[in-house]
């Protein structure tokens, strides 16, 4: 039983460490606490829709996020605006819709229903319009990274002068956290860039943690009603087992062997 | 408890039975006698039989949500992680599970090793066991594929040009597998279909694996033949029925803490960036569990010799029975063996590890040595070690040495004849 259990935790820890060996190599990210960690870990809201203005008024002209919908900003566990609050964000914007009946195709306010508006037609539009780098799709960027959520939050923090022996392109940037330290992203905030709602302090570093809140809500919408599920699942699986052995001590207590 | 004198007790159940004998199965299955000194490594059988249903069930659900075609493959994934009831939660339980499904089977193929149980007479169990591996290992590689991510695609692109090593025919043989010219919708498709069948062909041969295991019965921890039924066996239900069940259930544990508090830690970021044939990820990696083997493949300079090593690394096990020359099965009994084994096990798991780094350098070296000590393993450590080793009396019976530590033997002895 003890080696069953040293084995399960060898195998474990090996795994654990490969899947991160890419990701840890080189540099130490930034760190600051999510509240969305842990057993009982869930998003805060208010970081959640501040970090919606950030991406609306800053990632979002050059940035997609093609598998949100704006309906999704009012469901539970995310952002939670009001329902009415949601339709005026869904009417602030313009979708095409068609074609009628006529064969032409209009704009309309947008609704609940719709996907969050593209900032490009398609990659083509964006990368023309961005000297050749395609701007990546935010819906589940958080997860598409090795790092995580402490990557992108650092990425945002990152940019720096170039060191003297390093030359940059024309529309290249430096940024310490980045995969070769080159990146076509030119630093997105910069301090009061955004005006809270709350009174919240605009700094890079606030910002940069509400977006990424936002941006882990994105890619995992149900991670709250996850993690409640988990601890009940865990829970009753625990008392099931206790009351198991007991039943199978009880059983084995007829037989002159072990268990 | 013997099979041929069952008789259903109600008149019903006696019509049915001679017509469908299903209730003397039924009867076989549940008193079918085990050994009583089973330890927990032999929960792993239950375990898997679990782990398969599991993944047959949850993917059957997600598959009337999923879309196979290149261009929509990847969004039907996102559709069934955000809009579909409980769709996170299936999907995530399916794709740990079959982490899940190859931890443990990993360890039923070493508690095997440890324990001799591929000899005579179970050599026909093994080789099912083997079939079931590489056929769970199809079934895995394939079902990587389908979200359509970063990984899928070169995973498969990688995978599939293997072929092209066979001399003459490879390159028309890739061409045949992905339905073109490079990996691409046709590619997708038929990988989704085999992804559906393979785990039902699985199924059939779990059921011949353990038909095949009812014939001699289980092997145990001493490796010993025992008289069935006797003093040294239980009958499956309820003895071995409830601890296989509070095995199964500390899996379970262990299985709802990846799903539920760290469903992402065993994939790739990669495959959350949908295919792009244009960008190719810096490094391509295997699941885990197939590392080992990709360790081999990239430890031989050629590329066809490097396909032969990593197949011959897996069909080397369906004949282990022969290249084990010793007549001893379980290696409580074999000193030297028992070494050997550990040897093998931690040799297996540097495989694994230098598997997932660039195949460069000092990762490169270890993973010569490691894939030559593998091969050295069974082609001459074995063969020779059966001949050479000098092994431990190995009792008559299990209840000996079940009761050999207890420190009154007499007492406890005379305690069992009164409960017969």
């Amino acid at each position: 039983m003890k080696s069953l259990f040293k084995l399960f935790s060898i195998i474990i820890i090996i795994i654990a460490s490969n899947s991160y060996s890419f990701a840890a190599e080189k540099v130490e990210y930034l760190k600051t606490d999510w509240s969305f960690k842990g057993l009982f870990g869930k998003f805060d809201r208010a970081s959640l829709q501040r970090g919606y203005q950030v991406y609306t008024e800053v990632c979002a002209s050059c940035h997609s996020m093609k598998y949100l919908s704006y309906r999704n900003l009012a469901e539970p566990g995310g952002p939670e605006f009001s329902e009415v609050q949601a339709k005026a964000i869904a009417a602030s914007f313009e979708v095409t819709d068609g074609p009628n009946s006529d064969g032409e195709m209009f704009t309309r306010p947008g609704k609940l229903s719709d996907k969050f508006v593209m900032p490009y037609d398609n990659v083509k539009a964006a990368q023309a319009a961005n000297g050749g780098a395609y701007p990546p799709d935010m819906s589940v960027l958080v997860k598409a990274r090795g790092g995580g959520v402490d990557y992108i939050y650092s990425l945002l923090q990152g940019y720096e002068e170039a060191p003297s022996n390093v030359s940059l392109d024309d529309g290249v940037y430096y940024n310490k956290y980045m995969y070769g330290n080159k990146i076509r992203m030119a630093a997105p905030l910069s301090d009061g860039l955004v005006e809270y709602g709350d009174g919240t302090n605009a700094t890079v570093e606030q910002m940069s943690k509400d977006v990424t809140t936002f941006l882990m809500w994105s890619a995992e919408p149900h991670l709250e009603a996850r993690h409640q599920m988990g601890f009940k699942a865990i829970v009753y699986l625990i008392i099931l087992t206790i009351l198991v052995y007991l039943s199978m001590k009880k059983l084995w207590s007829r037989i002159e062997s072990k268990v | 408890m013997s099979d041929h004198d069952y008789r259903p007790k109600s008149k019903v159940g006696q019509w049915f039975n001679d017509r469908l004998p299903l209730l003397t199965l039924a009867n076989h299955l549940t008193d079918y006698p085990t050994p009583k000194n089973l330890n927990y490594w032999w929960t792993f059988g239950g375990i898997l039989t679990f782990c398969l249903i599991t993944q047959i069930v949850t993917g059957l659900t997600l598959a009337m949500h999923y879309i196979a075609h290149a261009d929509m493959a990847f969004e039907s994934v996102e559709h069934i992680m955000r809009d579909v009831n409980y769709g996170w939660l299936i999907r995530y339980i399916h794709a740990n599970g079959a982490s899940m499904f190859f931890l443990a089977v990993y360890i039923h193929i070493f508690r095997s090793l440890f324990y001799g149980s591929y000899k005579s007479p179970r050599e026909i169990i093994w080789i099912l066991g083997i079939i079931i591996y590489l056929l769970m290992m199809a079934a895995a590689f394939m079902g990587y594929v389908l979200p359509w991510g970063q990984m899928s695609f070169w995973g498969a692109t990688v995978i599939t040009n293997l072929f092209s090593a066979i001399p003459l025919v490879g390159e028309g043989i890739v061409t045949w597998l992905w339905g073109g010219y490079s990996v691409d919708n046709p590619t997708l498709t038929r990988f989704f279909t085999l992804h559906y069948l393979i785990p039902f062909l699985i199924l059939g041969l779990v059921v011949l694996h353990i038909w095949a295991l009812h014939v001699p019965g289980n092997n145990n921890p001493v490796g010993i033949d025992i008289k069935k039924p006797s003093k040294d066996t239980v009958p499956f239900h309820p003895y071995i029925v409830i601890k296989d069940g509070f095995a199964l259930l500390m899996f379970m544990i262990v299985f709802a803490f990846f799903v539920f508090y760290a469903p992402n830690i065993l994939g790739h970021a990669d495959n959350y960036i949908e295919a792009n044939p244009m960008v190719t990820p810096a490094h391509i990696v295997p699941e885990w569990y197939l590392l080992p083997f990709y360790a081999i493949l990239r430890s031989v300079p050629d590329k066809l010799l490097g396909v032969v090593a990593m197949l011959s690394a897996i069909l080397i096990l369906a004949v282990l029975p022969w290249l084990d020359t010793s007549k001893i099965r379980s290696a409580v009994f074999r000193p030297l063996y028992k070494q050997f084994y550990w040897i093998l096990v931690a040799d297996v798991l540097i495989l694994g590890y230098v598997g997932a780094m660039p195949a460069e350098g000092l990762y490169l070296l270890i993973a010569r040595v490691a894939t030559a000590y593998y091969f050295l393993h069974f082609l001459v450590i074995l063969p020779v070690l059966g001949f050479k080793e000098k092994t431990l009396p190995v009792p008559l019976s299990i209840t000996e040495p079940v009761l050999g530590g207890s420190p009154n033997l007499a007492a406890v002895r005379n305690k069992e004849s009164k409960i017969e």
